[in-house]
């Protein structure tokens, strides 16, 4: 186990850790440079001559049909090139496929893009102009005339549920486990995952606690709003720049609503500022095409604005959620019934799947049952973000959970402990775990400096909470090319958000016993490498990492191969050791072999993966708040992290991995949310009034890294980047019980929810509401 | 955001002439840190930007024994960084360090941030609790209103037709005199006061008790709010927990709040009685210099 309180950066002290002669080493990212230089070129620092600029109309209404647009007065302005609605894509088929980022509806996937016959959330796209320059793009846009029909908006489950709630997508039947509903519905799927026996569970069960809660819908919050530059050449080749998690699924959906072979598209991924699951789905790419194409195919960028990626891209879903967990005396959960609602925003496809996964993982529970509920309002279609649904249910979860403890009189980490999941026990579907690292997560933090130490003051609080994350595999293609003067060149096709240019390129200096300098990673683009799922599901350094370990292995051989054709000796007597090739009298160095080997042929190798054993992570932490009674504000103290990190390759990202989760995590707990009108338009669509943290709102984050390496991986990586998220508010509510004697079943605990709340508890103790005069 | 034009006159005249001309579709821009903004959102059309910045009067910074008078456009870090003004005036402090970060502070005015008149300046009421005049120059000549006289509506104002602000005249501290201005928001940067309360004190020589007071709020009205009668309650009174948190009661009850994505009315309400018992509270201390701007930065969440 390695305790660090620091991100380290640049420092190679762990070099020779476990053998290893990079792995755990802290080098500096091979993009690092040109960033803090400002170099870096991002999607919307594409640059060409004659470039239009592309401005998105958007539905100011929540929910309306559309009757007519009339495009003429922005077409007769000076300046204005091309004025595009859905009229100019193609027909969409009523068909689900998958193109790399979850199965879709081709007719949603399209309609999202620019609305044809409804608009179903503010912000929804109508129609887009290409112009001179963005000032004249967006004056045109404003004179585009859209006549709406309104309709009521459905902005939660209790409305879109309702008997008489109007219906947002006229096909849509509920999909119940394969049986597919007649009635129109705005309830898209309903699963159950059922073991044991329920109802005998929570009979025999000592004490049982069953809440409901409500989460509010958020935001991914990159930092970096989606551009998209899209070229035409004279053959009919198109390319794309675009900030993107995944070029392929960029490239999928975009023939797909356009209906244009692969082969015409390549799609080139810049530098990224984050994307945390949001940059998948593609919203101006396409948009960008059919403006060119109107446009005489000049080329076309599409910048949008932080009002509209707050508007119309992300988020993730709200949800309400009820919990009932029954417990034995010893404190053993006998039986536990979670219940799930998730607003998927317009289309269908909110995280409940996932969320039921995540939701009773940390425990060992042989009576279940977890029903998921996939439900439409009219809000922005829902995206992927960190560890997806996951954060919504722990809350929930991990509150119950606390709630049992307390009144059990016992150790919130004991419990864990006691009811904690381990090898061969059963994800909420039945999944059955490898090894895995949940309980130690837990034992790290009770152990811990931070667990041990006093915690004194009034209105002051601590909380713990475990979550869980499935992680993934997918597939991924890599080459290699080996330089004449001792370097490799790796070209791979993962989006680096993390410094995964670096944790792979490790990887392969690892493999080759090679300096991690002489690596030279680089992100390329779709006509360069084979297919390559997205940067997402925790996957890239495991994944991708397991190629360029591949190809690590492939160069060695083959320079093995050609020495000892060379040297006329059996390729079995060529020996590798600290950098120097050896057979009998012969002995070169690395630098000098990948000049020899290359005399009569270059060299390269290339490798494909698609890992099915990925191995699912655990983290368990503790936070310590203040809570002013007077504002209801809630400082955060101390915070602490235990995860399994498998092998973690570049301890500094790993790290940051888990400090960026928690940041975000603690967002979601204490400020942010989508605030919506009573016509549901978004109130809230800034940075100023959506209120993630700022540095200012965070103390050091401290992390405890958990190294069980996982065994299907050469160097034992598995999946980091994602389960942090899922237990900050679970913690943050607890530890407010702690500080306030109040639990939460909403989030945020923003200061006026949490002023409110503790006034009701104050109502109830003395029957007078303090400031309601 | 469509095209204007810009002019940059030297003279007040000029400025005047420039403003009169371009009837309610032109606008004095200093740091611009609120009007580049909404011209961007397409919240303000204008076709007339008229910088003011190059007018000697509105650059001007003249402390002496008589007061302060602060030109209109001198931006906030300038305040920060003259000694003078933080020696004579550190309530005035919370405010500059609380409009903007340093980038911003570097830009945005004082008289910017009262001539944008937002129900929600950080500046108006410590303004207000400083007794400070704001001299206005316009096609009749110059005038001058009380800070509290300023605001008439959310984003309005006293200045008609080709008029604009000079400049912010504050009078010379009275001895035992002492300020705050406190606001509350969820985070602790970036965000807009879900409620501003700012406090002034006089006390007696002995300091032990309160011979005059002002009280204003911010975010609860259509306007900053000078809420007279919590100062009045607090004067002859002595320094003490009880007579502070009446003249916080008067503010509660005179605060008009509504409901709105910052915050609710009862929170407001609340939160307006909170921050006028603590602003007070800083007032009084440092009135008995017994504290550092440098803590109240801590308590303003600058720390």
């Amino acid at each position: 186990m390695a305790g660090t309180k620091q991100n380290g950066t640049g420092t190679l002290a762990a070099n020779g850790q476990n053998g290893y002669k990079v792995i755990g080493t802290r080098p500096v990212r091979p993009d690092g440079v040109d960033k803090v230089t400002g170099r870096a070129v991002y999607a919307a620092d594409v640059q060409m001559t004659g470039l239009l600029h592309g401005f998105v109309l958007r539905s100011p209404h929540a929910h309306a049909h559309i009757r007519s647009i009339d495009t003429s007065k922005a077409e007769a302005l000076p300046g204005v090139r091309a004025v595009v609605t859905a009229a100019d894509l193609p027909e969409a088929e009523d068909k689900v496929e998958d193109l790399g980022e979850g199965a879709i509806n081709l007719k949603y996937l399209s309609d999202n893009v620019l609305a044809s016959e409804k608009v179903l959330y503010h912000g929804h796209a109508v129609a887009a102009v290409a112009a001179t320059s963005p000032h004249i793009a967006e004056e045109a846009a404003g004179l585009i005339e859209v006549d709406y029909e309104l309709l009521p908006p459905v902005m939660t489950v209790d409305d879109a549920l309702a008997d008489d709630a109007p219906i947002l997508l006229e096909t849509l039947r509920t999909d119940s486990m394969g049986e597919v509903g007649a009635e129109q519905t705005n309830l898209a799927s309903v699963f159950s995952h059922q073991r044991g026996d329920l109802d005998a569970g929570f009979a025999g069960a000592h004490l049982v606690v069953d809440r409901t809660y409500r989460t509010e819908t958020v935001h991914q919050g990159y930092i970096e709003p989606h551009a998209a530059t899209a070229l035409y050449s004279a053959d009919g080749q198109i390319i794309i720049w675009t900030s993107t998690q995944g070029s392929f699924a960029v490239r999928g959906q975009v023939c797909e609503i356009l209906k244009i072979p692969v082969s015409r598209l390549k799609v080139v991924p810049t530098e990224i500022g984050g994307g945390f699951g949001g940059k998948i789905n593609v919203y101006v790419e396409p948009v960008a095409v059919i403006l060119s194409q109107k446009a005489g195919y000049e080329p076309v960028k599409i910048v949008m604005s932080r009002a509209d990626v707050l508007a119309a891209t992300g988020p993730t879903s709200g949800s309400n959620i009820r919990v009932k967990i029954g417990v034995d005396a010893d404190g053993k959960i006998s039986a536990a019934l979670a219940e799930l609602y998730y607003e998927a925003g317009a289309y269908p496809g909110s995280p409940v799947g996932a969320a039921a996964n995540v939701s009773l993982a940390p425990y060992a529970i042989d009576n279940l049952q977890v029903d998921g509920y996939d439900i439409v309002v009219n809000r922005p279609r829902s995206a992927a973000y960190r560890a997806p649904g996951g954060t919504n249910v722990a809350f929930a979860v991990e509150s119950v959970v606390d709630e049992l403890a307390e009144k059990l009189d016992m150790d919130p980490a004991e419990f864990r402990i006691l009811n904690g999941a381990k090898e061969n026990d059963r994800r909420p579907d039945g999944l059955q775990y490898a090894r895995i690292g949940q309980i130690e997560t837990v034992e790290a933090i009770r152990d811990s400096e931070h667990y041990q130490s006093p915690l004194e003051g009034k209105y002051r609080g601590r909380g713990i909470a475990s979550g869980y994350w499935n992680n993934w595999g997918g597939q991924s293609s890599a080459t290699a090319v080996l330089n004449p003067d001792g370097t490799v060149n790796l070209n791979e096709a993962s989006t680096d958000i993390g410094g995964t240019r670096a944790s792979i390129a490790m990887q392969l200096a690892e493999a080759m016993d090679i300096e991690y300098e002489q690596v030279k990673a680089r992100v390329v683009d779709t006509d360069t490498v084979s297919y390559n799922d997205v940067t997402g599901g925790s996957r890239t350094t495991f994944a991708t990492g397991l190629a360029a370990y591949n190809l690590g292995r492939q160069l060695l051989k083959e320079m093995k191969s050609r020495l000892a054709d060379q040297w006329e000796v059996a390729a079995g007597d060529v020996s590798y050791e600290e950098g120097t090739f050896s057979a009998g009298s012969e002995s070169v160095s690395f630098a000098e072999a990948a000049g020899l080997v290359q005399r009569e042929e270059p060299l390269m190798a290339s490798s494909t993966v698609h890992p099915q054993d990925f191995g699912p992570g655990f983290s368990t932490q503790c936070v310590d708040i203040e809570v002013d009674p007077d504002t209801g504000k809630i400082t955060i103290l101390r915070y602490t992290i235990a995860q399994d990190v498998g092998k973690a390759i570049h301890p500094s990202y790993v790290e940051g991995q888990m400090q960026g989760g928690v940041a975000q995590g603690i967002g979601w707990a204490i400020n942010e949310e989508y605030i919506y009108d009573d016509e549901g338009r978004l109130l809230n669509a800034s940075l100023l009034d959506y209120r993630m943290p700022t540095s200012l709102d965070l103390p050091m984050i401290e992390t405890i890294m958990v190294e069980v390496p996982h065994p299907a991986h050469p160097y034992g990586v598995r999946g980091v980047g994602e389960v942090n998220i899922v237990p900050p508010a679970g913690a943050v509510a607890n530890a407010v019980f702690q500080a306030t004697g109040v639990r939460m079943d909403k989030l945020p605990i923003s200061p006026a929810n949490l002023l409110e709340a503790m006034w009701a508890k104050e109502a109830e103790a003395a029957e007078l509401v303090p400031g309601d005069d | 955001m469509q095209a204007f034009d810009f002019v940059a006159p030297t003279s007040v005249d000029e400025a005047v002439s420039a403003l009169a001309a371009g009837g309610g579709r032109a606008r004095p821009l200093s740091g611009g840190t609120d009007l580049i903004a909404q011209l961007q959102e397409g919240r303000l059309a204008l076709d007339t930007v008229v910088d003011v910045k190059r007018i000697p009067e509105l650059m001007a910074i003249s402390i002496s024994d008589d007061g302060l008078t602060l030109g209109a456009s001198v931006a906030c870090q300038s305040i920060n960084a003259n000694q003078a003004i933080r020696d004579a005036y550190p309530a005035l402090i919370d405010s500059t360090h609380l409009i903007g970060g340093t980038q911003i502070q570097g830009r945005a005015s004082i008289g910017g941030n009262l001539c944008n008149s937002s129900p929600a300046a950080d500046s108006i009421p410590n303004l207000i609790a400083h007794s400070v005049t704001c001299h206005i120059a316009g096609p009749n000549g110059r005038r001058s209103v009380a800070a509290e006289d300023f605001c008439t509506g959310p984003g309005r104002n006293v200045l008609a037709n080709g008029e604009f602000l000079v400049a912010i005249e504050f009078p010379a501290p009275p001895a035992n005199f002492g300020a705050a201005y406190l606001r509350f928001i969820p985070r602790n940067e970036m965000d807009i006061a879900v409620v501003g309360a700012g406090a002034s004190v006089v006390l007696s020589d002995d300091k032990s008790t309160i011979q005059s007071a002002r009280v204003a709020l911010g975010a609860v009205a259509p306007t900053p709010l000078f809420v007279q009668e919590a100062g009045d309650s607090l004067a002859g009174q002595p320094v003490s927990e009880e007579t502070l948190a009446k003249a916080a009661d008067l503010a509660r009850e005179a605060a008009k709040p509504i409901s709105d994505m910052r915050g609710t009315i009862p929170q407001r309400k609340h939160l307006s009685a909170v921050l006028t018992q603590r602003a007070l509270r800083i007032a009084i201390d440092r009135a008995r210099g017994t504290k550092t701007v440098d803590e109240l930065g801590r308590l303003n969440g600058h720390g």
